[in-house]
């Protein structure tokens, strides 16, 4: 199989190409003129403070906000991304970081929000959901039991499990996870880097936003940083140390470049 | 991806028998305040209060608000409002008089009561209160306008254009069809009640039946069979019971005198007849199974329990919101249309206070019935069983004799009450 890498090397079409977005807020540019790709079974981290625009720059590839300028490509054609609606039919699937789950609801319900299995009289399955809930629980988070409860019964890394289940069931392509062990426990967030790992083995293409430099040095292949809305660079991982990256992140500057 | 074998269905330790039957603690809260109230007027009327014939008329009564009700649900659970419902009942109530006593007979040249006339008048009542109803909603959903608003300004302009439509003059006698959609009016008769009676209950069995096999084909817990069987028994006893109390009340005998007399016929020297189930029951039995069903076992329910639960997720998730809204006050506004053909009916005309404070009525059997207004969280069976308390506590009180300030300043302090009693019942059981 050949490696994200050498797709790149071959300039090969990748999977999303985010172009030249730009999003502002009022007056304020939370994403100013940024450019970020992915390839097959290639994982990009997000890096960069609090405030500099990387919930904000992959909420337009999600749907849930719009970009003012920009384009956004897959596998090289150019898509309208209007709605949440038209991102999972691109078979792009979001954890966003505020998790988005109805509390009210259980896990079965909230993991196919919006995409409902029915019976053959058009009724909603409880019993069918529950079970397939059941299964990707089991996968995903073993010690997961609260089944019947709302998801506001559950501990914030168990309503994480759920949004991450979400995400990976409906079989996307593209995986968006913003901060998705925040909430997690040691051995809860060794899963989900195997996970990751799993996902990426079988060519899915995955933005991961992480605050921890180590688990993106880990688990990415290449890292764009982002600094006030603006993109500083993107380094491949094999290039780069911790410290390189935290300079990027800190300084706003590239490795070898002078300090701006 | 690996195959990994899924969670397993642990079996719950039951504490006690009531989680052996799976009832909610709530409904039963509730069913208990009930029968309280019901024992305690009736200890205090002398045994007046349950006679069959009061017992048919807090049903009859209980309809119109019931029905709105059973829609004030979904428009609170998606943390809206309704303030207009009573004045949109009175638009439609006034719609359907003029186009029973004034298009039909005249502008068709039909004449008065031809059997076409109350489909026409229904109709057109329908469609008004699903449009009206639908244009609130896009205010609402589309515009960003608060629902508070919208049907603030509703209250006022759908009551006034009732009264324009009808110059502000009571309109009747309604046709005589439409006239059995509203109590007395139109009655199944005894037979015809135990037939339907044992149906329910045959198809109330069934659904028990079909909801334990679904559970046992997914190998998830199941109640115990005695637990089923009790259930079972329940249901039927209630459904039966209710039935024959309806049929034991009596068709007052010059009533039925003057109704032989209409036939041309002479009754038979001592005969009686029950009254049997009114028709407008069975229209709130219809909307109540058809709602629940929504609520429970459509996507458009689960959206909008969604929606109330959390909007942006909701939105998140690829639920289109803002029509959601329309739907959910378009079936607000053919629900208030419902309504407002079995309050005429009733009343046997359109009068201008039709469904005046209605609004407050629907709302506080909503809440009652356990519809938490921060959203998300509501029963169409809770809402109809608080529509049910708040008219046995109206009824109640004028049949002791409470002066009618005091009637009011009783249901206002208990429409509180309730709200704090769910308060504090939601912190308990943890739930938000
Ligand atoms: N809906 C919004 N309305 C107004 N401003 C917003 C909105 N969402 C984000 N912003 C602003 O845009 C900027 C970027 O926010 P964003 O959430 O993208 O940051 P982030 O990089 O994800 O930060 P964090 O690491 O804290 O999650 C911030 O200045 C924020 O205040
Ligand atoms: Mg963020």
């Amino acid at each position: 199989m050949t490696t994200p890498k050498e797709l790149r090397a071959q300039g090969a079409t990748p999977m999303v190409a985010m172009d030249d977005i730009s999003v502002s807020f009022g007056g304020i540019k939370a994403v100013d003129r940024v450019s970020v790709d992915l390839h097959p079974g290639e994982v990009v981290g997000l890096l960069g403070h609090n405030g500099a625009g990387k919930s904000t720059l992959i909420k337009v590839l999600s749907g849930a906000y719009q970009m003012d300028s920009g384009e956004i490509r897959i596998n090289g054609d150019k898509v309208e991304i209007t709605n949440p609606r038209d991102a999972r039919s691109h078979n792009i699937e979001t954890i966003y970081q505020t998790l988005a789950l109805a509390d009210n609801l259980d896990a079965a319900s909230n993991l196919f929000l919006g995409r409902e299995i029915v019976t053959s009289t058009g009724l909603v399955n409880d019993a069918a959901m529950e079970a397939e809930c059941r299964k990707i629980m089991g996968r995903l988070n073993p010690n997961f039991r609260k089944f019947n409860e709302p998801v506001s019964a559950l501990s914030g890394g168990q309503r994480q499990s759920v949004a991450i289940a979400r995400a990976v069931y409906f079989n996307a392509r593209i995986l968006i996870m913003d901060e998705p062990t925040a909430a997690l426990g040691p051995h809860e967030t060794q899963m989900v880097a195997e996970l990751i790992q799993q996902l990426k083995a079988q060519g899915i293409g995955i933005f991961l936003i992480d605050h921890d430099v180590h688990a993106v040095m880990q688990l990415c292949d290449r890292a764009s940083v982002m600094k006030n809305g603006q993109l500083v660079g993107t380094v491949d991982i094999e290039d780069v140390t911790d410290d390189d990256l935290l300079s990027m992140i800190i300084l706003g500057k590239k490795p070898g470049e002078a300090a701006a | 991806m690996t195959v990994t074998t899924s969670q397993p269905v642990t079996p719950q330790n039951k504490r006690n028998i009531f989680q052996q039957l799976e009832l909610d603690v709530r409904l039963l809260g509730m069913i208990g305040a009930f029968i309280i109230l019901c024992i305690g007027f009736n200890l205090v009327t002398d045994g007046r209060f349950l006679t069959p014939r009061n017992i048919f008329n807090l049903t009859i009564q209980t309809v119109s608000v019931a029905i709105m009700a059973s829609g004030m649900v979904f428009v609170i659970v998606t943390r809206h409002i309704d303030l207009s419902v009573g004045a949109l009942l009175a638009t439609c109530s006034a719609v359907m008089a003029m186009t029973q006593t004034e298009f039909v007979p005249h502008v068709l040249g039909l004449g008065l009561n031809h059997p076409i006339t109350w489909i026409v008048a229904v109709g057109v009542g329908l469609v008004t209160g699903t449009l009206i109803g639908a244009f609130h909603g896009w205010m609402i959903g589309y515009l960003t306008i608060p629902a508070f608003i919208v049907t603030l300004g509703g209250f006022l302009v759908w009551r006034n254009v009732a009264w324009y439509l009808t110059d502000g003059q009571t309109i009747g006698p309604l046709d005589s069809t439409f006239m059995m959609f509203g109590g007395t009016n139109g009655t199944l008769g005894t037979s015809l009640s135990w037939i339907l009676g044992l149906v329910a209950t045959v198809l109330a069995l069934l659904v028990l039946w079909n909801a334990r096999r679904a559970k046992l084909a997914h190998d998830f817990p199941v109640k115990p069979v005695w637990a089923e069987v009790v259930m079972g028994l329940v249901v039927s006893g209630a459904i039966l019971g209710f039935v024959a109390v309806l049929n034991a009340y009596d068709i007052p005998t010059r009533r039925l005198q003057r109704m032989f007399e209409a036939r041309g016929d002479v009754m038979p020297e001592g005969l009686t007849m029950g009254y049997g189930l009114p028709i407008s029951v069975l229209i709130l039995i219809a909307v109540a199974i058809v709602m629940t069903v929504v609520a429970r076992r459509t996507r458009l329910g689960r959206y909008i329990f969604a929606t109330g639960g959390n909007p942006d997720a909701a939105e998140l998730s690829g639920i289109n919101t803002r029509l959601l809204t329309v739907k959910v006050f378009s079936i607000m506004g053919f629900l208030c249309a419902l309504s407002a053909v079995v309050a005429s009916a009733r009343l046997a005309n359109h009068s201008n206070d039709i469904g005046t404070l209605d609004e407050l009525r629907v709302i506080a059997a909503a809440v009652i019935g356990g519809t938490a207004l921060s959203g998300g969280f509501g029963t169409i069976y809770g809402a109809i069983l608080g529509a049910l308390i708040m008219q046995s506590l109206q009824s109640g009180m004028a049949m002791v004799g409470v002066d009618a300030p005091f009637q009011n300043i009783v249901v206002g302090a208990v429409l509180v009450a309730a709200v704090f009693i769910d308060i504090v019942y939601r912190k308990r059981v943890g739930a938000k």
